[in-house]
């Protein structure tokens, strides 16, 4: 089962290392990774996707408690949620296409932010599957580059991950 | 505030930690570290001959005092070198403080000359590292290391040194910081009052309750509360590899040690438990065997500082998360009250019927503990009589260290440790080479007790360099070397899985002759080959006249002998070899 573990980590050098080489040593999956620091400059938020039954997930969250630079583990699954990835995707435009793309990119509520004669950068957001629904629509012959930033997440209500 | 250098200031800070010994080997990133050591008294510096035996020394000090362990070696080959020793105390959780020199920051990262990624290499088998970025940080640093080192669940911390940060050219105020708090990290200091009462009701309603027990008893020093628990509900005890002598192997509760060469009883009484008392153990891979099969009717305890060993391999009916210590004196205390109000809650019957099965699969199949009349029938030494003369000449009062292999298995097995920290050895890792340099270790700790360490010709040659250390620092150890002449345990899973094919486990008359090996360093060398004489001889190794030499007594063993009870694998506790011949 696909999970969200997001991850309050010391602003430190290595800190990152650490974790990231937790999960190759361990074996354990990394779907997507990001990281960067919060509002408090000591700290870096990291959020990942892992696949794993309910006792990998369990192990995964004790190991990475066990870290020392690790202030708060949390599984964002565990309940209600709001999960966010940002795509950027330079799409082949010529001709009929481009009106195609643009209408795509509506419908998705995603906005080109560059273009040229033959090319236009869409910029979208959303839960991972809706952009993966995205590449479906414009198809792959029209994809030229895709970045994604990998998912990030908040419980929903007054909940919070703090020190 | 006086002003120090960060060479200065680093080992100011290990004697305010009350340092005893640095085991190390300088090198060009360390010179001012070891120029500082040179300036001062407290510390004192014992140059080995290998970084990896400076890593198992200051491990076994560990061991046995309960005191991190501190080794410093250089960068590079140095720091690489050191990796075995780190993994070996991660594996079986022991404090340590390993000092690597670095090579200066602005040279980092640029492939200079003994230039490792010492924080990288090592990163997956310490508890936690540092790089220290000034001489500002060096005290804290120092400080926050020995702290994560020794508290929770222990284990190896690495601090690396730019050799820049220890310029003696550069002074900087020095305070050793008097505590450190770190916000992330908060190690459980006592168990749940509440999960300790599911615990004691669990204990008082089960029938064939038994208590298996680990390292975590003697790194925690609980061997008290555990004794008197076991007394307390007249229960079975076994120990693990790890936790042998947290309670006395001569008492009458005792099983033996468990798992893939544990006693027929300890084993057997595991797998038909219906309740077990796991405290300080991890329930690894040479324990439950296939763990699917594991004691099918018993429900778990588990009691661990480290929450991410419980439910781990086996899942735990009632979690305990805290040091074993705090929660076996609250559990105690918590039955007594129980008891208090209804002694009746002890279910003597089914005690005594437990009992009674239990003493059916000892009269079965036990340890023999006087095998010496297998000797005589064929006039060789068997391996497991050299560990019973062992015992009978140390009057079971030894620090017993050992290397890997068989002669690991029949140390376990036949010396009865009856004291915790008593016997010392590399059970997570398996390292070959550990023996040697971790007696030399007990021995500088405790310079008046009597050390040994049980080894093989293969294990010994690892690290077989430190008898020019014992020369150097007077370290009377006695080497006992089960030399069999091929690499016993590899010997016996070729037998009983390769159809006897042994590959690369013979040295084909290679070996040296090790009496006068040991001569040549100065030691004592002896050898012995005659059953009859192996009592007399091992009275000698021991002897007041040899109290102060280091004695290499090789001994020439049965090279067909293999090591049982083995388990049967892919199978539970209870499928076992028994012989050559006999399934359980």
């Amino acid at each position: 089962m696909r999970r969200i573990i997001s991850v309050l980590l010391e602003n430190e050098a290595g800190a990152l290392s650490r974790v990231v080489g937790l999960f190759a040593q361990r074996n354990y999956n990394i779907e997507s990774l990001t990281v960067a620091p919060t509002e408090d400059a000591t700290l870096s938020r990291l959020t990942l996707t892992t696949l794993g039954d309910d006792k990998k997930i369990e192990q995964i969250t004790k190991q990475l408690n066990k870290l020392i630079e690790v202030v708060k583990v949390v599984d964002l699954t565990e309940g209600e949620h709001v999960e966010r990835e940002l795509m950027l995707v330079k799409l082949r435009a010529v001709g009929a296409q481009r009106a195609e793309i643009k209408r795509t990119a509506d419908i998705f509520r995603g906005q080109i932010v560059d273009a040229t004669e033959s090319a236009y950068t869409v910029q979208l957001v959303g839960v991972s599957s809706k952009l993966d629904a995205f590449l479906r629509a414009v198809g792959e012959l029209s994809i030229l580059e895709v970045v994604r930033s990998g998912v990030s997440g908040l419980a929903r209500g007054e909940k919070v991950v703090s020190v | 505030m006086e002003l120090l250098s960060g060479g200065e200031a680093l080992i100011r800070a290990l004697q305010d930690e009350g340092v005893e010994y640095i085991f190390g080997y300088p090198g060009g990133a360390a010179l001012h570290i070891y120029d500082a050591i040179f300036q001062q008294q407290a510390v004192e510096h014992v140059l080995v001959r290998h970084e990896q035996a400076a890593t198992h020394m200051a491990d076994a000090y560990a061991r046995v005092t309960g005191k991190p362990g501190v080794a410093l070696v250089t960068s590079g080959p140095g720091a690489t070198n050191a990796v075995t020793g780190l993994a070996t105390a991660f594996m079986d959780s022991i404090p340590m403080v390993v000092i690597s020199g670095q090579v200066q920051s602005d040279l980092i990262g640029t492939d200079s000359f003994q230039e490792t990624d010492m924080v990288g290499i090592s990163r997956p088998v310490v508890k936690h590292s540092f790089m220290v970025k000034s001489a500002e940080e060096m005290a804290e640093v120092v400080k926050k290391a020995f702290y994560i080192a020794s508290s929770g669940r222990p284990g190896p911390v690495v601090i690396d040194v730019p050799k820049d940060t220890t310029d003696p050219g550069y002074r900087v105020p020095y305070a050793y910081p008097e505590s450190v708090s770190l916000r992330s990290y908060n190690p459980a200091t006592r168990g749940h009052p509440r999960q300790i009462r599911k615990a004691v009701d669990l204990l008082l309603a089960a029938k064939r309750p038994i208590i298996y027990s680990g390292g975590g008893v003697i790194q925690g020093n609980a061997s008290e509360p555990l004794i008197a628990l076991a007394k307390r509900l007249h229960l079975p005890v076994t120990n693990t590899l790890m936790g042998l002598g947290a309670y006395p192997s001569t008492d009458p509760q005792f099983l033996g040690m468990l798992g893939m060469h544990g006693s027929y009883p300890a084993n057997m009484a595991m797998h038909h438990s219906d309740l077990i008392l796991a405290v300080g153990a991890r329930f690894d891979d040479r324990v439950t065997n296939d763990p699917s099969k594991f004691c099918p009717d018993a429900k778990v305890i588990h009691i661990d500082v480290d929450p991410a060993s419980i439910s781990k391999i086996i899942p735990a009916e009632v979690p305990i998360v805290g040091p074993a210590l705090p929660v076996l004196t609250e559990l105690l205390a918590t039955l007594e009250d129980r008891l208090k109000e209804a002694p009746e809650l002890v279910d003597e019957a089914a005690r005594s019927a437990w009992w009674s099965q239990i003493e059916g699969w000892r009269s079965h199949h036990d340890f023999d503990h006087d095998q010496r009349h297998r000797n005589e029938a064929e006039a060789i030494i068997k391996p497991q009589t050299v560990v019973q003369a062992l015992y009978r000449a140390t009057g079971g009062d030894a620090y017993i260290t050992s290397d890997v292999g068989q002669h690991q298995m029949f140390a376990a097995q036949y010396y009865r440790f009856d004291a915790p920290r008593r016997w010392v050895n590399s059970g997570g890792l398996g390292t070959m080479g550990y023996g040697l340099p971790a007696a030399m270790g007990v021995k500088l700790a405790f310079p008046d007790a009597v050390v040994a360490c049980v080894t093989g010709e293969g294990s010994i040659q690892m690290n077989i360099q430190e008898l020019s250390t014992c020369r150097q620092y007077g370290l009377p150890v006695k080497i006992i070397n089960l030399n069999n002449q091929a690499l016993g345990m590899v010997r016996q899973w070729q037998d009983m899985q390769y159809a006897g094919r042994h590959s690369g486990s013979v040295y084909q008359d290679s070996l040296p002759d090790f009496v006068a090996l040991a001569e040549s360093y100065g030691h004592v060398g002896m050898r012995v080959t005659d059953p009859a004489k192996l009592d007399e001889t091992m009275a000698e190794v021991f002897s007041p006249a040899l109290k102060d030499r280091l004695v290499f007594l090789d001994v020439a063993v049965d090279q067909n002998e293999h090591v049982y009870p083995m388990w049967v694998r892919g199978g539970s506790l209870r499928d076992m070899m028994l012989s050559k011949t006999e399934r359980s």
